[in-house]
């Protein structure tokens, strides 16, 4: 079950993501980045964390990994009005076409990405847009931090529990915090 | 190069042993009514590389974006071929150039279903109506400019049905030669794979308005109508008390034939006819007392409602399992078209009566039956003997079963039913609160279920989990009665003369295409919204099929129907519903008439004068919200080579690529000015080609910004900027960040925003540029040599 995708038609190809077993390994990747950006869509608030949002997760995620976050659809709405750390936005397929560009200047001007981090597109397009960069963007890594695995990234965490990711997300944030 | 098979000389003397003739001119395969005297332009009916040069200009700015939707290649035996990033096939292939394979597979497919549809059509009405039979969709109303499409891409203007046979003839061996070049070891580059894709578009354009053509004009539907009945639709309008036949698919003579007999025999008032898909928006335009169940999404749910007493399939968009799910509830099938045969006999030469006997008495699960006459004849006597029998029988459970059921849902801690649907819904959740006695849980899935029992297949306990959201929704298919215009064809062209000046020079902000299928993300209701709120801001929304159906099913916060609101008019603030899938080519229609009428641009044969007319200054977008199909792919395509951006849902990014212009490369979004030959930067206008946004939300904003164009005038640009500054503010709640490739002159700016967006546009840097009259293509430039150059 663990690799298999969450939606259970959508079968991948030969090469199919790493499974994120701990969540060092999300920690690691993005230390180990030139330079990452998170992508944020809009079901991100479909993450029922009782008293906790996601959104505030990612956010102080991102500004610990010193990393910009792209709110993709309507979703920088939600930023905007809990946040000041800079966002940028742009749709989920805009940024995804900038990212397979090897001539795209990023966000800042600085230059292409070397690993960009997905959350809260709905899982069908996640599913297609990170297919498109598995195939067309040879430099670049992703990381699902869905709760879905998603085979076309380069890793993924497995199908797994609301509680399950939180603790995860929370383990990430201590050991960024930590190192 | 075209691929004109008619010959045409002209001599000025023939002398020969037999006479002497002055002035002799002869054509061979044309058979057209009436002369034409407008020249034909540089490329009537064009080969599959006659507009290649166009194709790749509009290409080389919206570049193709792959989403393979498979890493393997399986459609020779040298595969399975793994493709993955970088790998090439057995034949050569990568993986980008087999994406563009499939998609132009998925238009040919597209545009064969429907040219093969209009073939079926215009072979039946000649057959009945006779070959001289006159088109006319509207010329008492004034609508000259019959057939935009067919003249400005086969270059001939039809005037009866023998005529549409000969246009016909080009379009499907035009499709014959596209589906050649997706073979193994044929076309080997994307690009020009994807310029064969914007072909299959336009010829299916050609081929869907040769089909409503003929039926507007053979079976009298609604001529340019915009006061075109309201007629019903819902689940809810269906009187339960009569005989029902129900009618699903896209090809309206056999439904034409129930309504007809009915009449005939004085049934007209004790039998009910309603259908799913378009061609129960066919059967309204032929008669407004026909009904509409829904969209292609409902044929689960009213097929096991069990209020249906007959089902009639025509061809397209049917459940492959229509005849499984039909004999759940004992209702016989009648399949009639050789497309669609479903595995039943032909009892097409068996008298009337034996067959209706069989199926009453429950012999045969249906007949096959090519004659639409007796179609007509066996459904209605069938209806009329089997409903008494049958007592309306369902499957659909009452509240009691479904609690029941629910208690046995297993939980399970991996939910295939959940990950089953396409839209992710939190099945386990509803049937646990189901099992509790509460069914709100499974009538909350309603609005957004599709219909596609998927769920059911995958439960592991074999539970009937969409017949439970069904029956738990009872109450609101009870209520779901509503109101939609009935399809009125073309647009007048008096209707373009109004509006045409207006919407080139901006001051209507744009004209928003709803249509295509029902794959929606969240529901129908979605789309309402959109054209509800274009329509408020006096954009002209213009509709077809399943989204034209949705547009009906809904009530705005006051309670009111869109179509009751909103005027029928090509007009401002106007909702248009065009009819089924085959009358879209009256949009992309309207738009060249602008060319035509407003601009007086010649047509006939001149397709790249005409799209580049309409890519630069026709502030118009096609949203397919919910598109399924191949024939969505094929017409989004047909509005491509026009230059007309088509957005589409989330489910849209299954298509396997968009094409995405870059906003932030300057060097993409110049133009020529005509009138100076000078290059000139008119910003991404539009931006995007073919686009899927992830909410609606996303679509308003895209879609208000896709309007803008290289033509408009500043008051124009003002009213569009200022649509979209207000839209990106209200969902996204920041000012846009590229106004400053938006705004040309100050004059632009809209008055109220003005010291708002000036500091923003200050804080870019931004300078002012000249507004040109538009042009793409060096050859429309108006002064000669010297400053002319290539792009
Ligand atoms: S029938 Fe409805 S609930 Fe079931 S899988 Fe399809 S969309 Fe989902
Ligand atoms: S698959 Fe069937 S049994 Fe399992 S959770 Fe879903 S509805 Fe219940």
């Amino acid at each position: 079950m663990s690799n298999e995708p969450w939606q259970m038609g959508e079968i991948a190809g030969p090469k199919k993501a790493l499974i994120i077993t701990k969540p060092s390994v999300v920690v690691g990747m993005v230390k180990k980045a030139k330079r990452a950006l998170m992508v944020v869509g809009h079901e991100i608030s479909k993450y029922d964390l009782g008293e906790e949002s996601a959104i505030d997760y990612m956010i102080r995620i991102a500004e610990t990994f010193k990393i910009p976050i792209v709110a993709t659809a309507h979703t920088v709405s939600e930023f905007v009005k809990r946040s000041c750390y800079p966002i940028w936005w742009m749709s989920a397929l805009d940024i995804a076409n900038r990212l397979q560009d090897p001539e795209w200047e990023g966000l800042d001007g600085k230059g292409q990405y070397d690993l960009a981090l997905f959350i809260g597109i709905p899982y069908y397009m996640e599913w297609t847009i990170l297919s498109g960069l598995k195939h067309s963007a040879p430099n670049l890594k992703t990381i699902s931090l869905d709760r879905y695995y998603q085979p076309h990234a380069t890793w993924s965490f497995p199908n797994i529990k609301i509680d399950e990711w939180f603790t995860h997300m929370k383990e990430i944030l201590g050991q960024i915090v930590e190192k | 190069m075209t691929s004109r098979k008619s010959i045409h000389f002209k001599l000025d003397k023939l002398k020969s042993n037999l006479a002497e003739i002055d002035g002799l001119e002869v054509s061979i395969g044309k058979i057209m009514g009436e002369e034409w005297e407008e020249p034909f332009g540089p490329t009537p009916c064009p080969s599959l590389a006659t507009l290649r040069e166009w194709d790749l200009k509009l290409l080389k700015r919206y570049k193709p974006f792959y989403l393979p939707y498979c890493d393997v290649c399986c459609l020779c035996t040298m595969g399975k071929c793994d493709l993955t990033a970088g790998k090439r096939g057995a034949c050569g292939l990568d993986i980008c150039t087999q994406q563009s394979r499939i998609v132009l597979l998925a238009c040919c497919i597209g545009a064969a279903t429907h040219i093969g549809h209009a073939r079926h059509l215009v072979e039946h009405l000649i057959e009945k109506y006779g070959r001289d039979s006159p088109i006319d969709i509207g010329k008492s109303v004034g609508v000259d400019i019959q057939a935009p499409v067919t003249r400005l891409v086969y270059g001939e203007k039809p005037e009866t049905l023998g005529d549409l046979e000969e246009v016909l003839d080009y379009v499907e061996n035009q499709v014959t030669q596209l589906l050649a070049s997706t073979a193994t070891g044929q076309e080997g580059d994307k690009i020009d794979f994807e310029s064969k894709v914007f072909h299959a578009g336009m010829i299916d354009q050609v081929g869907m308005e040769v089909a409503d053509m003929a039926q507007i004009s053979a079976y009298g539907f609604p001529k340019a109508d915009p006061e075109a009945p309201l007629v019903e639709i819902g689940m809810g309008v269906i009187d339960t008390k009569k005989p029902v036949i129900l009618v699903i698919g896209h090809n309206v003579p056999p439904s034409v034939e129930i309504i007809d007999y009915m009449g005939e025999a004085g049934l007209s008032d004790s039998v009910e006819v309603a259908g799913i898909c378009c061609t129960s928006i066919d059967a309204t335009r032929y008669n407004p007392r026909a009904k509409i169940v829904g969209p292609i999404s409902w044929q689960l749910r009213f097929i096991r409602s069990g209020i249906a007493d007959v089902i009639v399939v025509d061809e397209q968009c049917i459940r492959t399992d229509v005849l499984i799910e039909a004999k759940r509830t004992m209702t016989p099938v009648i399949a009639t078209a050789e497309k669609n045969c479903l595995g039943l006999t032909n009892r097409t030469r068996d008298p009337a009566d034996e067959i209706v006997a069989d199926l009453v008495e429950g012999r045969a699960l249906g007949a096959l039956i090519f004659d639409p006459e007796k179609v007509g004849e066996v459904a209605v006597r069938t209806a009329m003997l089997l409903a008494p029998k049958r007592m309306k029988f369902k499957v659909i459970p009452e509240a009691k079963e479904i609690v029941e059921g629910a208690g046995k849902c297993a939980q399970c801690r991996f939910t295939p039913c959940m990950r089953a649907c396409p839209n992710n819904l939190p099945i386990r959740e509803a049937m646990e609160q189901a099992a509790q006695g509460d069914l709100e849980g499974l009538s909350n899935l309603y609005e957004a279920c599709i219909g596609c029992g998927r769920c059911e297949s995958a439960c592991t306990n074999e539970l009937p989990i969409h017949s439970y959201i069904i029956g738990a929704s009872e109450k609101r298919i009870r209520e779901e009665r509503f109101k939609i215009r009935a399809g009125r064809g073309a647009i007048q062209d008096v209707e373009i003369r109004r509006v045409g000046g207006p919407i080139v020079l901006g001051e209507i902000p744009g004209v928003i295409a709803l249509v295509g299928c029902a794959n929606y993300p969240k529901g129908g209701n979605e789309v309402a919204e959109i054209a509800g709120e274009f329509a408020k801001r006096r954009y002209i929304v213009t509709t077809s099929g399943c989204s034209a159906m949705s547009i009906g099913m809904y009530r705005d916060e006051d309670g009111r129907n869109l179509y009751e609101v909103y005027p029928g008019g090509f007009d401002a603030g106007g909702i248009v519903n065009v009819g089924s899938c085959v009358s879209n080519p009256h949009i992309a229609g309207a738009a060249i008439k602008i060319a035509s009428i407003f601009a007086k641009r010649k047509l006939r044969g001149n397709y790249e004068e005409i799209a580049d007319y309409i890519h630069n200054r026709v502030g118009a977008v096609g949203i397919a919200w919910g598109a399924i199909t191949q024939k969505a792919a094929s017409i989004a395509s047909g509005f491509w080579r026009l230059g007309v951006p088509v957005i589409v849902g989330p489910h849209g990014s299954k298509y396997r690529r968009m094409l995405l212009g870059r906003k932030d490369r300057k060097e993409d979004w110049y133009v020529y000015d005509a009138r100076t030959g000078d290059k000139v930067f008119v910003g991404p206008c539009p931006e995007h080609l073919f686009y899927a946004a992830e909410t609606k939300e996303e679509a308003m904003v895209m879609a208000a910004k896709l309007c803008m164009r290289p033509n408009d005038t500043p008051k124009g640009r003002m009213i569009k900027l200022a649509h979209y500054i207000d839209l990106h503010k209200r969902f996204y709640k920041v000012m846009p960040d590229d106004l400053h490739l938006l705004v040309r002159t100050e004059a632009d700016l809209p008055i109220t925003m003005k010291d708002e967006v000036m500091k923003i546009l200050a804080k870019k840097g931004w300078k002012g540029n000249v507004i040109p009259d538009p042009t793409l293509l060096p050859r429309l430039v108006h002064v000669k040599e010297g400053k002319r150059d290539e792009q």
